[in-house]
């Protein structure tokens, strides 16, 4: 099945992947839109890892794993920094990211 | 037929993960984003880890994005569009991404990947569950009480930040 | 030799602490009389423990073989920097030491009853109190010193607890300046001691004052050999001890400070500046005596010269002053002077060492008659609020008890038999005479001096016409005549104490008895001395004014204290700060600040430049991180191709 898909296929998927991420976490003002890039970039090493635990240690899980666990720590993530944005707004009405750097210098 | 599959499932994942990081509508990247997501969960089908891409899909498409929709509800108006990227910041910002997808890219073309085994893979719930909680070889116990633990803190944490702010 | 019997001494000390601890903690808490209550029955238990050590030590177990024994009562290790660097702390027994426990104890004791009264109105009574209290705790640390370091810690203490109480009235400008002045100018001479003391322990090797003055030892003879500037380094080091201890004792020219510190309530006049804190400096001569006797005998007949002149010098200006505790504060120095005289010609052994007992003997005596003369002048200045000679008069008919107290404490300073003056000042003039003459005869001039200018305070307060005061004097209250008469009592009968059979350099004691051959003369100067001052000054008359046109510009010489303190000033300000302190705040202000600055406005002008990249810009910080992994991943790549 999955030999006909070669590994490099799904690993330049995962790197574009992150990449948009990346791009994405930098241009993005909006706090909560910056959130949604690190959920991209997470999900792209989740692919990673679950390619490389598929196409050559199909006798192990540890791939499964880690992905599995980094779900759980995403998750996490997002509810405190939800939480941070949420009083954030609270604050200084806005989300911006560029409007929030009182603790510069 | 699972290269077709696979194709489908990138190049969803390609054009919904662009169209996250820059539509203007938050909403509308939120729902992008779901789908990047059911997509990978998509992956993982392929992949036969099923109960991974349930726990994706349930977990991410579930919970993650609804929390995230909740949040833009909260803090903007579903109509209001998000002002344009300034061309120069985005310019750098695309410059770096694509450095780091084009040296990414090339390193793993240029790597020799030995060939792959068709082995099957078992990952029935029997074994997932006996090895999520196993502690002797291949058994992941510790990180299991590990991540209930960030959990835990993570709630609590949640909680104070929530309450700290109301005076 | 240590001696676990007596452990319970180390608690004379701890308990006076504890009172100053619970006092100055408690301060506003407790209502001012119950802190000066409580300080008193702590001081009360004290005196009686002291008592007790002193009847047990010479009268029960401190003989042994014929001499008395030093006993480590106690003995801690406090600071260990090395295995011949090591700082104890401990407590020392020895006939000095126990005398001085019971002197302290019986003057503070006094004190702190006749302040229940005299410091009644003041403001700050518990602060006074417990500042009372740290004063004795830290003189008893001195004289229980069992190591020169241990001395030295308290030696500063008693010179802190004396600068605060002397600033009691800190509003005063007087005060203030008064409590400066003995702070710096004891501070000044400790210098000299710190220098002494690590000669001292570098030549011997140790701390210990058992194993300095050990006269066996090796301590001794170590030291007289290397020579500096004619002198041998033991001699050195022995004269920069004596200069702390000039400081303290108020020697010529460290003298200075104490009349101004008059500027304190009377009581602690009485009992630091007259009984206890003054006389340290002859307790630490008297304390290393051995050393002085056996290793430098120079420096010991050096005290001796120098003791004398002071004691003449103080009695001249003394005839002059119309403050009369200043009166009382030069005859303080006098009577020292006298002290560090008799130790200066002492011996070491059996009868030679009358000098030495007779010193500690005038030490004790000197304590009880000088504290009562000071309280006396101080109920006196409690009654007509004045300290100016030339305010009172007349004054016997409303104060008769004060009256028959000064007067007793007159006649035993003057010498007159059989009050306690004169038994110690005759073995101090016995001893001088023995050893040399001229010392001899100025103290024999000073013993006149005394006399004179004693009984011409005495007449001039309390016979001579009546002045005009605001109110009607009265007598003191019952608290501070207690204190009057205890002490009265004390000047009378401590001289029949026979100082010789216990305290001695060498520990063994000798019998001594009246040497009538001086005894008549100094007698007969000390009744001279009543004599001419009664003719002067019982009744008013012209004679004191016309004598001191006599004497011209003696008398005026004297009046300003022979311009020993303008003398200072011009030295302080146009030599030291002029030539030395300017050119050095100069350097400081100009180089040294600059330099300093220059690094800051260096820093600052770095740190502005660059916190910049300190934007709080979240999205900058995260451009930088990914644009750094990109360039070390092409740089690893490239090298590792390489």
């Amino acid at each position: 099945m999955i030999e006909k898909i070669g590994i490099e296929n799904l690993l330049i998927l995962s790197a574009l992947m992150f990449f948009i991420g990346v791009y994405g976490f930098l241009v993005r003002k909006n706090l909560i839109t910056m959130l949604m890039s690190v959920e991209l970039i997470l999900n792209a090493v989740n692919i990673n890892f679950v390619a490389f635990n598929r196409y050559f240690y199909p006798e192990k899980l540890q791939g499964h794993f880690f992905a599995l666990f980094v779900i759980a720590v995403a998750a996490t993530e997002v509810a405190v920094a939800i939480a941070i944005i949420i009083s954030l707004y609270r604050k200084i009405r806005t989300i911006d990211v560029e409007k929030a750097s009182e603790m510069k210098y | 037929m699972e290269q077709v599959l696979f194709y489908i499932f990138a190049g969803m994942i390609l054009v919904f993960s662009v169209l996250t990081v820059t539509s203007r509508r938050i909403l509308r990247a939120a729902v992008y984003l779901l789908f990047v997501l059911v997509a990978a969960a998509a992956l993982f089908f392929l992949m036969q880890f099923e109960f991974l891409a349930a726990v994706q899909l349930t977990l991410y498409a579930g919970g993650i994005i609804v929390l995230i929709i909740f949040s833009v509800m909260l803090t903007s108006h579903v109509s209001e569009k998000l002002e344009p990227v300034k061309f120069g910041k985005a310019a750098f910002a695309f410059a770096a991404s694509a450095a780091g997808a084009a040296l990414t890219v090339y390193t793993l073309l240029s790597y020799p990947f030995p060939e792959v085994s068709a082995a099957e893979i078992d990952t029935s719930m029997k074994r997932i569950g006996s090895e999520l909680l196993g502690y002797q070889a291949n058994g992941y116990a510790l990180p299991f009480e590990v991540i209930s633990i960030l959990l835990l803190a993570g709630m609590l944490g949640v909680i104070i930040i929530a309450k700290r702010s109301e005076k | 030799m240590i001696n676990d019997t007596y452990s319970f001494t180390v608690a004379i000390p701890l308990i006076v602490f504890f009172s100053f601890l619970i006092i100055g903690l408690g301060f506003g808490r407790l209502k001012p009389m119950v802190s000066g209550i409580f300080g008193t029955m702590a001081l009360l238990a004290v005196t009686a423990l002291s008592y007790f050590t002193a009847y047990r030590y010479f009268f029960v177990d401190g003989m042994m073989n014929g001499s008395f024994q030093k006993f480590i009562a106690y003995d801690a290790l406090w600071m260990s920097f090395t295995d011949s660097l090591q700082v104890r702390m401990g407590v020392l027994l020895d006939p000095i030491s126990v005398m001085m426990l019971v002197v302290i104890s019986t003057v503070s004791l006094m004190v702190h009853i006749y302040s229940l009264e005299y410091m009644k109105h003041e403001e700050g009574f518990s602060r006074y109190y417990s500042f009372l209290s740290l004063f004795t705790f830290s003189m008893m640390g001195l004289v229980l010193s069992s190591n020169i370091f241990q001395i030295y810690i308290f030696w500063e203490l008693v010179g802190l607890s004396s600068y605060l109480l002397i600033g009691h009235y800190y509003e005063r400008p007087s005060a203030v300046a008064a409590s400066k002045k003995a702070f710096i100018v004891t501070r000044f001479a400790d210098f000299g001691f710190l220098i002494g003391i690590l000669m001292l322990s570098g030549i011997t090797g140790t701390f210990d004052f058992l194993k300095i003055t050990d006269p066996g030892g090796s301590a001794l003879t170590q030291g007289s050999a290397v020579g500096f500037m004619g002198l041998s380094v033991m001699t050195w080091s022995l004269l920069l001890v004596f200069a702390g201890a000039a400081g303290k004792s108020a020697m010529f020219p460290l003298h200075i400070w104490l009349p101004d510190a008059m500027e304190g309530p009377t009581p602690v006049s009485a009992l630091i500046h007259a009984a206890t804190m003054v006389v340290a400096g002859v307790y630490l001569v008297a304390r290393l005596f051995t050393v002085y006797v056996l290793a430098a005998p120079d420096a010991l007949i050096t005290i001796g010269y120098i003791g004398t002149f002071t004691s003449l010098f103080a009695a001249v200006i003394a005839c002059t002053q119309f403050d009369i505790k200043r009166v009382l504060a030069f005859s303080t120095i006098s009577q020292i002077g006298l002290m560090m005289g008799g130790l200066g010609v002492s011996g070491y052994t059996g009868q030679e060492g009358l000098g030495y007992t007779a010193s500690m003997f005038h030490l004790f005596t000197h304590a009880m008659f000088k504290a009562l003369l000071f309280l006396c002048a101080g109920a006196v200045i409690h009654a007509v609020h004045t300290n100016e000679m030339t305010g009172m008069g007349g004054l016997r008919k409303y104060m008769p008890v004060t009256n028959f107290a000064f007067l007793i404490g007159c006649l035993a300073i003057a010498g007159v038999p059989p009050l306690s003056g004169f038994f110690s000042k005759d073995e101090i003039l016995t001893a001088a005479l023995e050893k040399d003459k001229l010392l001899f005869a100025v103290q024999y001039a000073v013993a006149g001096l005394t006399a004179f200018y004693m009984f011409r305070l005495y007449y001039s307060i309390f016979w001579n016409s009546d002045r005009q005061y605001h109110s009607k004097p009265h007598e003191s209250p019952f608290a501070m005549l207690f204190a009057l008469i205890f002490l009265s009592a004390a000047s009378i009968v401590s001289g029949f104490i026979p100082f010789s059979r216990l305290v001695t350099p060498d520990l063994k004691p000798f019998d001594s008895h009246i040497h009538w051959a001086v005894a008549i003369p100094a007698i007969a100067i000390a009744a001279a001395g009543i004599l001419i001052a009664t003719l002067m000054y019982r009744k008013e008359s012209g004679l004191p004014a016309k004598t001191a046109a006599a004497f011209g510009g003696l008398y005026r010489a004297a009046y300003r204290k022979f311009y020993i303190d303008e003398i200072y000033i011009f030295i302080t300000k146009n030599v030291i700060f002029r030539y030395i302190s300017a050119p050095l705040a100069w350097f400081d202000r100009n180089v040294v600040d600059n330099a300093m600055n220059s690094i800051a406005a260096l820093t600052n002008l770095t740190s502005s430049r660059i916190k910049g990249l300190q934007s709080g810009q979240l999205q900058q910080y995260a451009y930088v991180m990914v644009t750094g992994v990109i360039i070390v991943v092409l740089a690893a790549l490239y090298f590792m191709n390489a």
